[in-house]
Parts: C-alpha cells; sequence; structure tokens
C-alpha cells in the first residue's frame, strides 16, 4: 500500500469566489501527523481562499448557489461557501 | 424588585446572544456547591462512582420538565440561593420572565488529560453544535451556564460564537465548522454566570489541566410573551431613522448600533443578520413597526 495520504482543508469564505476572507476552517490530516479538532486554532491557516491555492492546495469543490425558498428569503442557516481543497502528502515524511 | 437588564443589555442579548456577569455568585455559595456535589481532586476520585454520588447524594433534584423554575430547588440549597441572586434573577425575568419554566439541567464535567491517558482513549474537544434541535420559532428560550470554580484558559472552557443564535440549524449539523473567526473561549473567575440564547453556537473545550472543570447547565422556557419583559413601565422608543451612510458627528453608543454590530465570522449575510435582529427586536419591544436604518422599511414598502 502506498504511503500517500490526503490531507483536506474546508474553507468557508465571506463570499462566493477564492480572493475574499476566509471565516471558518476545518482540517483533516490522512497522514495522522496532525490531529486537528473544534476550537484549537483562532487565526484562519490563509487569508482568503486563493492563499491556499498559491500555497500548493488543489481545490476539489465548491457549494452551488441556491435562491432561498419563497417566503424564507430572510431566513439563515448554515455558512454558505464551502469549499474543500486537498493535498496529498507522504505519511512517513 | 430584583435588578431587571437595561435596554442596552437587552440590546446585546438581540445581537449577541450571550450575556457574561463575571463573579457574580459568593465564594461561599461557590463552595457549598461544589461541597453539595462531592467535588474532590480528580486523583482521589473514581469518575463513575462520582457521578453516581451526585446523582444520589447531592441536592441537584431530578425536576420534569415543564416545571417551574420558582418550585424547582430547595430553600436552602445551593442552587436556590444562586437563582435568588438579585442580578441573575433580574436577567432571567428580564429574558423569560419571572412565571419561566425549567426544561432541564445538568451538571456538565470535563475531565483532564490524565483521565483519557488512563483510559487509552482519544482526548477530542466537543464540536460546535446548537442545541436542541431545529427550532424556528420567534420564542426563544435560554441557557444558564454557572462556574463554580475558576475556568483558566488551560480547562477548555466553553467556545462560542457570538452573534450565531438566530441561524436555524440543527443541532451538529454545523460541526464541520472546527473554529469561526471570532469564537471566544470562555475564561473567568468562579461564580461567573452567562446566559445564552438557546440557538448560540457553541462546544466544550479540551480540558489539558489537572483539574476537572464544572458547569451547570440550566434551559429556561417563558410561559408568555417576552415582551418589555425588562422594561415594567412600557416605555420603550425607538430611535428616529438617521441619513443612510453619513457619519454621525455623536459618538456615542446607541441601542441601535448594539444591534446592528458586525461581528468577524460574518459572510456577505450580514444584512439578513441585522433584518433578522430587528425582527427578534419588535418582538422584544412589542413595536411592530419599528426599524434601524431602513434595513426593513426597503423591503416591507410593497406597493403591489
Amino acid at each position: 500500500m502506498s504511503n500517500l495520504r490526503q490531507k483536506v482543508l474546508v474553507l468557508y469564505l465571506k463570499m462566493p469566489t477564492l480572493e475574499s476572507e476566509v471565516i471558518a476552517w476545518a482540517t483533516y490530516d490522512g497522514t495522522g501527523k496532525n490531529l486537528h479538532m473544534a476550537g484549537d486554532s483562532n487565526a484562519p491557516p490563509y487569508p482568503t481562499g486563493l492563499d491556499a491555492l498559491l500555497d500548493g492546495w488543489r481545490l476539489f469543490q465548491a457549494s452551488q448557489s441556491i435562491p432561498e425558498q419563497p417566503g424564507k428569503e430572510f431566513r439563515t442557516s448554515y455558512l454558505k461557501y464551502e469549499f474543500f481543497f486537498e493535498k496529498i502528502e507522504n505519511a512517513e515524511n | 424588585m430584583s435588578n431587571l437588564l437595561t435596554t442596552k443589555q437587552m440590546a446585546e442579548f438581540t445581537a449577541s446572544g450571550c450575556l457574561f456577569f463575571d463573579s457574580l455568585i459568593s465564594d461561599e455559595i461557590n463552595i457549598k456547591f461544589l461541597e453539595d456535589i462531592g467535588h474532590t481532586e480528580f486523583d482521589n476520585i473514581d469518575i463513575n462512582k462520582h457521578f453516581e454520588n451526585i446523582k444520589l447524594t447531592s441536592s441537584i433534584p431530578r425536576i420534569k420538565a415543564g416545571t417551574p423554575l420558582s418550585k424547582s430547588y430547595s430553600e436552602s440549597s445551593p442552587l436556590n440561593k444562586i437563582f435568588n441572586n438579585d442580578v441573575l434573577k433580574g436577567a432571567i425575568n428580564s429574558l423569560v420572565g419571572s412565571k419561566c419554566m425549567i426544561d432541564h439541567h445538568f451538571l456538565h464535567l470535563t475531565f483532564p488529560t490524565k483521565y483519557f491517558d488512563t483510559n487509552n482513549s482519544r482526548q477530542m474537544s466537543q464540536p460546535n453544535h446548537q442545541d436542541s434541535t431545529i427550532d424556528p420559532r420567534k420564542t426563544f428560550d435560554i441557557q444558564v451556564f454557572y462556574f463554580p470554580t475558576d475556568v483558566t484558559k488551560d480547562m477548555g472552557g466553553t467556545r462560542y460564537i457570538p452573534g450565531t443564535h438566530l441561524r436555524i440549524v440543527n443541532d451538529t449539523g454545523i460541526a464541520r465548522y472546527q473554529n469561526i473567526l471570532g469564537q471566544k473561549h470562555i475564561v473567568c473567575k468562579a461564580g461567573t454566570v452567562g446566559i445564552f440564547h438557546h440557538g448560540l453556537w457553541h462546544g466544550a473545550g479540551i480540558n489539558f489541566s489537572d483539574h476537572i472543570r464544572y458547569m451547570f447547565k440550566i434551559r429556561l422556557a417563558p410561559t408568555e410573551k417576552q415582551e418589555l419583559l425588562w422594561d415594567p413601565e412600557k416605555k420603550y422608543t425607538p430611535l428616529s431613522n438617521r441619513a443612510l451612510f453619513w457619519t454621525e458627528e455623536n459618538t456615542d453608543i446607541t441601542v441601535n448600533d448594539i444591534l446592528i454590530k458586525k461581528y468577524p465570522w460574518e459572510d456577505d449575510t450580514h444584512r439578513l443578520e441585522i433584518i433578522n435582529r430587528i425582527k427578534m427586536w419588535r418582538l422584544l419591544t412589542g413595536d411592530t413597526d419599528l426599524d434601524i436604518d431602513y434595513w426593513m422599511t426597503r423591503v416591507e414598502n410593497e406597493q403591489y
């Protein structure tokens, strides 16, 4: 079995565009080198989504823009602009 | 008459979803509370026995959901003294009324790292969540958090995200948000009390200290409209409209300034947050036409 493992970075941005600021984030490290969890950092890993790309993260999923339900236009719920990035790293280094 | 909240405190609760009262409960009562639950240092206890002892011997009663708060705790118990504190009683009466009822109460214990070391289990923080299910009501419940000991930074005090309480989500549906810009972690002196809107996003941190962290939580529900409960004279008058996008010469922080405050995590839905706060403020003041900076008037100006 290969030692290559996936690291996943999830960024929530202020707007649906990658150059907007990070407002929430999560990291899952498949190499097992770091264990991330709720509340473990108060500063975002990158200022914007674009900065993550510049650092080598590959975008593999972005949230869609979904119209608000009629009659519930002012309801707020989950964070809207979710971007999934990955890096593939060697688990043994 | 207990100490009711001020209008600015009510506005702060409407905007942030929380209020804090530092060192509100006296050391004497904090110590009685700890004695009552059989608190001892972690090294001296068996965790399961500790839980059993709390259930069997403490004055924390088994309370049926829907019981009035005023009839829930025996007169001599530390909890009765806590909930008769003038400031806390005033805050509860202001938010959910003097006839409020208990949804549930629970003594939360967060164990230190050595507990997980001895059990060979992974020590993780509690994910962000919203209590308790998806809840689209206009009425709101409150959750009172009482900390009977000092909570130091390494004890992993409750994490919370001010301003998230009006978002309609379901329980741990927000758990993927490991960290949110502007999140806070409670660090406080013994006797501190926090009051959360039921919708406020929160979670327990990791306890890296050598001591058990205790937090007694009680959820209270109103049995009446939450309209001007903090204002017995019912005299609230909204501020008049301002010229939009003009800087005011007066730098005093008004009630409206508090209500439209922006929190760091807010994305391009900030204006929707303001609209939802205005809707809550209309219910609290009983003024169904009230507006702040034209946010509601604009979208309610329907001519067809």
